[in-house]
């Protein structure tokens, strides 16, 4: 029990900073103290497992939650999930979150004058298969305006949030949509210094997932922490 | 071959329309085994305000200190002990858990760690989760935890929990003199 492959730390520049000024929340938001480093025990390296009694087969089409079918662009998001060892990682939950094709959040705090759609939640999630692979069906997210500076909008996005086999391979992040002229006005995404790392949120246009007259296709895939293949002791 | 690990992005203001589906308050219903503890705690910004849009996530062995988790070789949890809480912070900044005191856990080198839950925070503003640990009251093992071992001395208390009436209070700070200790993950 006194070794354990450790989870490998992040690539440089690929996991942005707590303080990101641009990103005016972060101020009173971001530790100012030394982080301590922790070593990777057993406790890190477990995670709760999630099942066929947690999410339901219909959880994972957004356009099929109401009576009417949404406003927007059908789309097909799929991919699939990878450790950074390559291997795939079933039976990850997946959560998804989104604004809908106006670009309106359906929450309180969203004041945006666009309109809610009755139709849409903007709500999903599922598990990833044997190969690590989901598909969720959805509409395409609207652009939205947010106050961090002047004239501040949001690139298309959608919210993923993933459990991996570890709790420290948790995951909540963001996928964008290819040739969006906003994504480089945008801190959430600039924050990132590495310019591939950028690149890896953004979703393919995917000709294969696309359906004929029905949802165009776009690919995901996610790549969670991996640990060392080989257990090393435990130093820190 | 090797990849890269995604790069985390904020959870933002809306996290409630997809995590609210699975907010988990009470980790041991009944037929759990173990002393039943009620956490209650608030998330203070470096204003000392509260945030009222956290996710708070906890992560925890069974009473005999034992994960719900095949990656843990020891043997099976019991049936309806999962050993995850979800909470979302509300207008006050609050979050709370009802659950079971852990047992100790096996550590590095063969040390045995004392009863701790590993803590997440996501938020708007933060754009990766802040990663903590909340410890118990007056537990002999804490003295000998080895990750405890490694925080200043003076900022340990930030990490143990204080006993209030019949509940467990435990704050995360974000900035401050009482700022919560966070980890290099």
């Amino acid at each position: 029990m006194s070794k354990l492959a450790p989870y490998r730390r992040p690539y440089w520049n690929t996991q942005p900073e707590y303080l990101f000024p641009r990103y005016a929340s972060t101020v009173k938001r971001a530790p100012a103290q030394p982080l301590v480093v922790l070593p990777h025990t057993l406790t890190e390296v477990t995670a709760p497992v999630f099942g066929g009694d947690d999410v339901k087969p219909g959880d994972s089409d957004l356009t099929r939650q109401h009576k009417g079918e949404p406003l927007g662009e059908r789309i097909v998001v799929s991919g699939r999930v990878l450790d950074e060892n390559s291997k795939p990682v079933p039976n990850v939950l997946i959560e998804i979150w989104q604004a809908n094709a106006a670009g309106r959040y359906n929450h309180r705090v969203d004041q945006h004058d666009a309109p809610i759609d009755p139709n849409f939640t903007g709500a999903g999630r599922v598990l990833t298969d044997a190969e690590g692979r989901y598909r969720f069906m959805t509409i395409r997210p609207g652009e939205y305006p947010w106050r961090n500076h002047y004239n501040a909008w949001r690139p298309a996005h959608i919210h993923f949030s993933l459990f991996g086999r570890g709790f420290l391979q948790r995951l909540i992040t963001q996928m964008y949509f290819p040739g969006d002229p906003l994504l480089d006005y945008d801190p959430m995404f600039t924050c990132i210094a590495d310019e591939k790392a950028r690149r890896r949120l953004i979703s393919d246009f995917d000709w294969e997932t696309t359906l004929p007259e029905y949802a165009l296709g776009y690919r995901f895939d996610v790549v969670l922490r991996g640990r060392d293949e080989t257990p090393m002791e435990n130093r820190r | 071959m090797s990849l890269r690990a995604t790069t985390s992005q904020t959870i933002g203001p809306y996290l409630r329309i997809g995590l609210e589906w699975m907010v988990i308050e009470d980790l041991a219903p009944h037929g759990v085994a173990g002393e039943r503890v009620r956490i209650e705690g608030r998330v203070l910004d470096g204003d000392g305000k509260p945030v009222n849009d956290a996710a708070v996530e906890i992560w925890q062995a069974n009473s005999h200190g034992v994960y719900a988790s095949p990656e843990d070789g020891r043997g099976a949890a019991e049936r309806g002990f999962r050993g995850y809480g979800r909470s979302l912070t509300d207008d006050a900044g609050a979050f709370r858990f009802r659950t079971i005191k852990p047992g100790g856990v096996p550590g590095p080198e063969g040390k045995p760690q004392a009863p701790h839950l590993l803590v997440t925070v996501f938020m708007r503003g933060l754009l990766k989760q802040l990663v903590t640990r909340m410890y118990f009251p007056d537990d002999p093992a804490n003295a000998g935890d080895p990750v405890l071992a490694l925080v200043p001395a003076a900022r340990r208390a930030t990490l143990i929990a204080r006993r209030r009436g019949d509940a467990l209070e435990w704050n995360i700070v974000l900035q401050g003199r009482d700022e919560t200790v966070f980890f290099d993950y």
